[in-house]
């Protein structure tokens, strides 16, 4: 991989953290009216798989979206005021936080109940086969969503199909508070893909370097018409599954087990790489924060002086055209 | 030959007068067929797809011949995974295409609700108009020779309550044909609700292609003492009860509101204006059907034009039975209509 992705990557990941960083910061002040989910700790999964996508590829997010949006090149201004629920935002204020979508950079929308992506996502791919194109979709998901039909249905159909679709399941342990293991014999998510005809991998999606090469070939398989991969990413979230709260130790997430993933941060890693590598250095990473902070600020500022939709748009857009 | 197949068999022949007239007499089925077929020849992003559409009997006769005319990448197979079908479905309606996809009882439906009533129901709307999802989702409800609790339902009234879906349920050839070619060209998720006991009826159907608007109803038979508003397969039980209310002296006008969702509250209100008088026949189960919606309408838009109560035929509050006794009992018909007609207007 050329050096310039190595930076493309790190940029993208730093520009998910901070982003998610000043929406948790601005939280509490009750603008921000839709549930929230945060991505933190989880950067390196998006940021790994999309630097592979063309902007006519399609990817499918969940309610925990946030990430997958920023690095597939959805515009962060429309995403922002989104949240703030304004007229400019992505989804005209009608989705919030869980429901993102820009069609023109392939997000046809997120679905913001368990497994329910998953479907769609075969189905853009079936659509990339009979309209006989190489465009590829992703579709991403959590641990929980395994426990859903969907991804069981889905798989068989794109296997049987050889549907040009990647399978990244984000594998973070919890669904909620319910940890996998009390959901799911066995630890092994990657495992179905045997059964189901197509490749299954497992690895460490805290290292963005082995999750853009899984997904490299993945997509490449995609383009070459030889079918459907299934990726299990394992990583974890810094905060709890909703909100800006932590859900560590007292009957929550063990801090032992918080702890370590923290000590384990995607970035931090790659920041040393690029270090070890030469390619990065506290200058320029002081210049990328600071260009990222300069983004952020305008779409903050852009959502927060945005109007909100006025009360007779209510029954627009229920049928289309 | 299937069981449903049998019972359709032995039903009489109906002969529907539609709104058209003409010298080319198709079977529901056939109408259905050939618009399916026309709409393949015309525009190569539409697909069907679905359990058995691609095999000998073609969906009752209705895909039949389809994928060898083209292909297997237009006409195909499914696994039995309504759900997922159904999203994928409305994956591919999403990146530009306008698959049908078919089930071959209304209660396998319900299997899907989650990808039709979450996900294509809402898509437009949730994301701002931005993302369309031009999808037809055809089901067929089956009666009689035992179909029982699980292969005959009539869930058409639940799904009234979905934002966004929009319901359709041709009574005959003509509409079968006219209204399908709409749902296809429409933008939005269009759910086809058919009764097996539709394909077989008769009707004139022009050889060209034409739609019919979605959300206009039809006045069949012109009457002044009573409105019959009959939902599917109750159209034919309507215009049987309105022939011998006839020979009573007592004249109804019979419509068929041809969409559901949205409804024509228009062409409803105008009748009772006339009448005063409403029966409303639908072939699902009472509370929260169709009926229950029409006389909604009703109760809102038209009271002041009622003379009488609204009356409802529908079944039962009761899981379909099996046997054909109970079956019997259990399905209003042309006497039931009839009945009522007569009870609102001589008492």
């Amino acid at each position: 991989m050329e050096k310039s992705k190595w930076m493309e990557m790190y940029r993208i990941m730093r520009l998910i953290r901070l982003v998610e960083q000043r929406i948790n910061d601005e939280y509490k002040y009750d603008e921000i009216k839709t549930p929230i989910h945060l991505s933190i700790g989880q950067e390196a999964v998006a940021a790994g798989v999309c630097i592979h996508l063309r902007k006519d590829d399609y990817i499918f997010g969940t309610h925990r979206s946030h990430s997958q949006y920023i690095a597939k090149g959805g515009d962060i201004k429309k995403m922002i005021a989104e949240l703030y629920l304004r007229k400019t935002g992505c989804a005209r204020g009608r989705g919030g936080s869980m429901h993102l979508v820009d069609p023109e950079v392939g997000i046809l929308g997120s679905s913001a109940i368990v497994g329910g992506n998953i479907p769609l996502g075969t189905g853009t791919a079936l659509a990339s086969k009979l309209l006989n194109n190489d465009r590829v979709t992703v579709v991403f998901f959590g641990d929980g969503a395994v426990d859903e039909g969907t991804f069981h249905e889905s798989l068989n159909f794109a296997a049987l199909k050889k549907l040009p679709v990647v399978y990244v399941c984000e594998n973070n342990f919890y669904a909620i508070n319910s940890h996998q293991l009390s959901r799911q014999v066995g630890d092994n998510i990657y495992k179905w893909a045997q059964n189901y005809g197509m490749p299954g991998f497992q690895i460490d999606g805290n290292d963005v370097l082995e999750v853009s090469d899984y997904a490299e070939k993945a997509i490449s398989r995609c383009r070459n018409g030889e079918g459907p991969t299934l990726i299990e990413c394992l990583t974890y979230r810094w905060k709890g599954h909703i909100g800006t709260v932590d859900d560590v130790g007292e009957g929550y997430r063990p801090r032992e087990e918080y702890e370590y993933w923290v000590s384990k941060c995607p970035i931090k890693r790659f920041s040393e790489f690029l270090k070890d590598q030469g390619v990065l250095t506290d200058e320029l990473i002081k210049k990328i924060d600071q260009e990222i902070y300069d983004l952020i600020e305008e779409a903050f500022s852009f959502a927060q002086n945005s109007p909100k939709p006025s009360p007779d748009e209510l029954m627009d857009f229920v049928y289309a055209d | 030959m299937p069981w449903t197949t049998v019972q359709v068999e032995k039903l009489d022949n109906f002969f529907i007068m539609g709104d058209h007239t003409g010298d080319r007499v198709l079977t529901y089925r056939d109408a259905l067929r050939e618009a399916l077929d026309q709409s393949l020849a015309r525009d190569p992003r539409v697909f069907i797809m679905g359990e058995g559409v691609d095999d000998v009997a073609g969906v009752f006769g209705t895909t039949k011949g389809l994928k060898e005319k083209y292909g297997a990448n237009r006409v195909f197979d499914t696994p039995i995974a309504e759900n997922s079908m159904t999203g994928i479905a409305v994956g591919a309606a999403m990146a530009g295409l306008r698959p049908i996809f078919i089930h071959a009882r209304m209660d396998f439906l319900l299997l899907s609700l989650d990808q039709l009533v979450n996900h294509a129901s809402k898509w437009c709307y949730m994301f701002g108009g931005k993302v369309k999802v031009p999808l037809v989702v055809r089901t067929i409800s089956a009666r009689g020779w035992g179909s029982g609790a699980q292969h005959s339902q009539c869930i058409q009234g639940m799904l009234m309550n979905v934002p966004g879906l929009k319901i359709v349920a041709p009574a005959t050839p003509y509409d079968a044909k006219g209204l399908m070619i709409s749902a296809i060209i429409d933008n939005n998720p269009v759910l086809f609700v058919e009764h097996r006991w539709l394909h077989k009826t008769t009707g004139y159907v022009p050889e060209e292609v034409y739609s019919i608007p979605i959300g206009k109803g039809v006045i069949h038979r012109r009457g002044e003492d009573v409105t019959i508003v009959a939902v599917s397969y109750m159209l034919v039980e309507a215009l049987k009860a309105a022939e011998k209310l006839q020979e009573s002296g007592i004249s109804a006008e019979v419509i068929d509101p041809r969409t559901l969702k949205p409804l024509d509250e228009k062409i409803l209100v105008e009748s009772v204006a006339k009448t005063g008088r409403l029966i409303i026949a639908d072939t699902g189960c009472k509370t929260g059907s169709v009926a229950s919606e029409i006389a909604a309408v009703a109760a809102e838009k038209a009271f002041h034009f009622l003379k009488k109560p609204i009356k409802r035929v529908c079944c039962p509050d009761t899981p379909t039975p099996t046997s054909d006794v109970l079956e019997k009992a259990f399905y209003p018909t042309a006497e039931d209509i009839f009945a009522e007609a007569v009870s609102l207007v001589r008492e």
